[in-house]
């Protein structure tokens, strides 16, 4: 048999003969996408609402029923006079309260202004600012119904549509992000770790002294690998679009060639790791701490790269993830063409080619 | 032409000098071992000669090509078994052959008649993965993996290292009958009574060699008068010894203590006397016919104290 293909297949031979790696491998993904799929929503229900009216007019009455009869609020209490608000909020019993200013419509038609209080629990910002931002359109929403009865003066009525992604779903923006994390998992901590364990087993000697050149057990090393990371991409992919309606607006054979670039940007990065590093541990804690917490937390997977202090936005940009996600997301949401991620695809095949170069330098085929 | 050629090869790392300055030759079709203790530098020596450390000086030639700058062409000639079995403990028996034979490019078939009488006694357990066998087994099928592409020169590192004595007896005799096809075989070992398996032998200490001769030629280099001594109280006899005026060197050795005389010559009833005065009334001396671990004992002591007159 071909010494190559004699490699490659004890390579296939590792990995499904260790079965509870493989199982993780392949529950990850899909257990990682019904949690964020299904679980972990940016999208706010059933916010529990307490509505304090001490004036109880027409007018409040029709702004209380617009938010009870919307699916995000339940009123939890109705009271006239503003007391015991604190202890509610700290019990846990009411997210937000609205509270209406005394003589609402009397003020509203002599002065022109009525004031509405707004509390929320901001021990969660991101839900307080959620439930705000629902409120406020509530409630300008009515107030754009009262002025455009009788003619008033110029009136700006900015009409919103979220596009892409209307309904604001946190899954779409989660899938590139898990496609980027798992890949980076599987090529670069995978291909990192088989490399250092045959260092450590020492048959890694072996094969250094035997005819097989240092390209030839690194390729072979990684083919595996490849294979198994396309087969994951698809059933992301297949899972996205099936359960969570995730679209796929433009190409996917486009799509499939970027994850092939990505794919091949971690394998070379796992390289690089496992080049210098002796043990299987020492692999790991550097795949993990140098290549995963940055993908998760400085790509933009859940944190925006915008809302990031600038130096951190500096680092961001030789997270590779960033560039997938960027790629991926405009790809699977906008539906955009080659034309619009064409500099994205060309630094991620920049950094490919440096890691690569790098890791083909320091490997070396003696010991040490 | 010999097997293999070293001239002064010597290899540090940082502060540590593993080997020093260390010539030698292997004959064609020669067993050749290095015995030595732990530390002693075969590791790193036989990392040099199988083409995986660079050496800081000197150079080696192994079955005639330049262990640096031929390195490519030497590597398929080399047959390489390092200190612990480089097997993969989750593929099976057979797959681990198979697999080393493909690497270097050869077929298990082609070269079958070469491993048979080591890898027999394996192929009822051919689907048995390798991390479930025995010490000697792995032991039996690392040695025939690293012979199953019919290298020219064969090197073991510490091949009998953590293997129990039957097997290691086995392996020895596996050894004999390679020898007998004409392979050069290099062996390292920590057991001082393998070196007699060997047809010459190398004594290995601190990264230099102490000799290198025939297990015969070694013993006979010893030329102090050595008794064997044997009492109930070990350890008060070795003192006692110890404290005979004309002690040379007293070292436990087994169940029974070697002592050499600084003496041309020495009586043994003289010791017994000395012994039976200190209340030593069962002791028993006799002369013995110095092994290579005494001649080993001998020479460390010979090189420290020349150290020692260094500083």
């Amino acid at each position: 048999m071909n010494a190559f293909r004699g490699f490659v297949l004890k390579e296939f031979y590792h990995i499904l003969r260790d079965r509870r790696t493989l199982v993780i491998l392949f529950g990850m993904p899909v257990i990682q996408l019904v949690l964020f799929g299904f679980a972990i929503r940016n999208e706010v229900n059933d916010v529990r609402v307490l509505l304090v009216d001490p004036s109880g007019d027409y007018v409040t009455q029709a702004i209380k029923s617009e938010v009870l009869a919307s699916p995000y609020f339940e009123g939890v209490g109705h009271q006239t006079r503003e007391i015991g608000i604190e202890r509610t909020f700290q019990k846990g019993r009411a997210k937000e309260a609205i509270i209406f200013e005394p003589d609402f419509a009397h003020r509203l038609a002599h002065e022109g202004v009525a004031r509405v209080q707004v509390l929320t629990d901001a021990s969660d910002p991101n839900t307080a600012n959620t439930i705000l931002a629902y409120t406020t359109s509530i409630l300008q929403d009515y107030r754009r119904r009262l002025a455009s009865g009788p003619p008033g003066g110029v009136r700006i009525v900015p009409e919103v549509r979220m596009r892409y992604n209307p309904e604001l779903k946190s899954v779409f923006l989660f899938v590139p992000g898990l496609i980027a994390l798992i890949l980076m998992l599987v090529c670069a901590l995978m291909t990192s770790i088989t490399i250092t364990r045959e260092k450590e087993t020492g048959t890694m000697e072996v094969l250094l002294v035997s005819p097989l050149k240092p390209a030839q057990i690194i390729v072979g090393k990684v083919i595996p690998y490849l294979v198994i990371s396309l087969a994951i991409v698809s059933v992301i992919l297949t899972l996205a679009r099936a359960v969570f309606q995730v679209p796929m607006r433009g190409s996917l054979t486009l799509l499939m060639l970027e994850c092939l670039l990505f794919i091949a940007c971690a394998l070379s990065l796992g390289i690089l790791i496992s080049t210098r590093s002796r043990t299987q541990q020492t692999a790991m804690m550097v795949s993990l701490s140098g290549l995963l917490l940055p993908t998760v937390i400085l790509s933009g997977f859940i944190f925006p790269v915008s809302s990031m202090p600038v130096p951190l936005q500096m680092v961001s940009h030789i997270v590779p993830a960033k560039w997938f996600l960027i790629i991926v997301r405009g790809l699977m949401i906008k539906g955009v063409s080659f034309a619009d991620i064409w500099q994205e695809t060309l630094v991620l095949a920049g950094m490919t080619l440096f890691f690569l170069a790098v890791s083909v330098r320091n490997f070396n085929d003696r010991l040490a | 032409m010999d097997a293999v050629v070293v001239r002064d090869i010597a290899k540090s790392f940082g502060a540590v000098r593993a080997v020093v300055g260390v010539s030698f030759s292997v004959r064609e079709g020669e067993l050749f071992g290095f015995i030595g203790p732990d530390g002693a530098g075969k590791t790193t020596l036989f990392r040099m000669l199988v083409t995986l450390l660079l050496p800081d000086a000197g150079e080696a030639f192994v079955d005639g090509l330049h262990v640096v700058n031929d390195y490519r062409r030497l590597r398929p000639r080399l047959g390489y078994m390092p200190g612990r079995f480089s097997l993969y403990p989750d593929l099976s028996v057979e797959e681990n052959l198979k697999f080393f034979a493909s690497v270097f490019g050869t077929t298990v078939e082609e070269n079958y008649d070469l491993v048979k009488g080591i890898y027999a006694p394996l192929e009822p357990f051919k689907d048995r993965a390798a991390g479930k066998l025995s010490g000697g087994m792995k032991q039996k099928l690392a040695l025939s993996c690293a012979l199953i592409h019919r290298p020219r020169v064969l090197f073991l590192d510490e091949p009998t290292t953590g293997v129990d004595a039957v097997s290691r007896q086995e392996f020895w005799e596996m050894l004999g009958r390679l020898k007998a096809s004409g392979i050069t075989i290099v062996v390292s070992t920590p057991y001082m009574d393998e070196a007699r398996l060997c047809d010459r032998v190398a004594l290995m200490q601190g990264g230099r060699l102490l000799s290198v001769d025939t297990p015969d030629r070694i013993e006979a280099t010893y030329d102090r008068p050595l008794f064997a001594a044997r009492g109930s109280d070990r350890y008060r006899l070795l003192k006692a010894l110890r404290a005979y005026p004309h002690a040379f060197s007293v070292y436990a050795f087994g169940d029974s203590i070697h002592y050499t005389d600084a003496r041309e010559t020495a009586d043994p009833d003289e010791l017994r006397q000395y012994l039976r005065a200190r209340g030593f009334e069962d002791a028993e001396v006799e002369p013995i016919r110095a092994g290579i671990e005494d001649v080993f004992m001998a020479l460390m002591q010979a090189q420290e104290e020349a150290h020692d007159g260094h500083h």
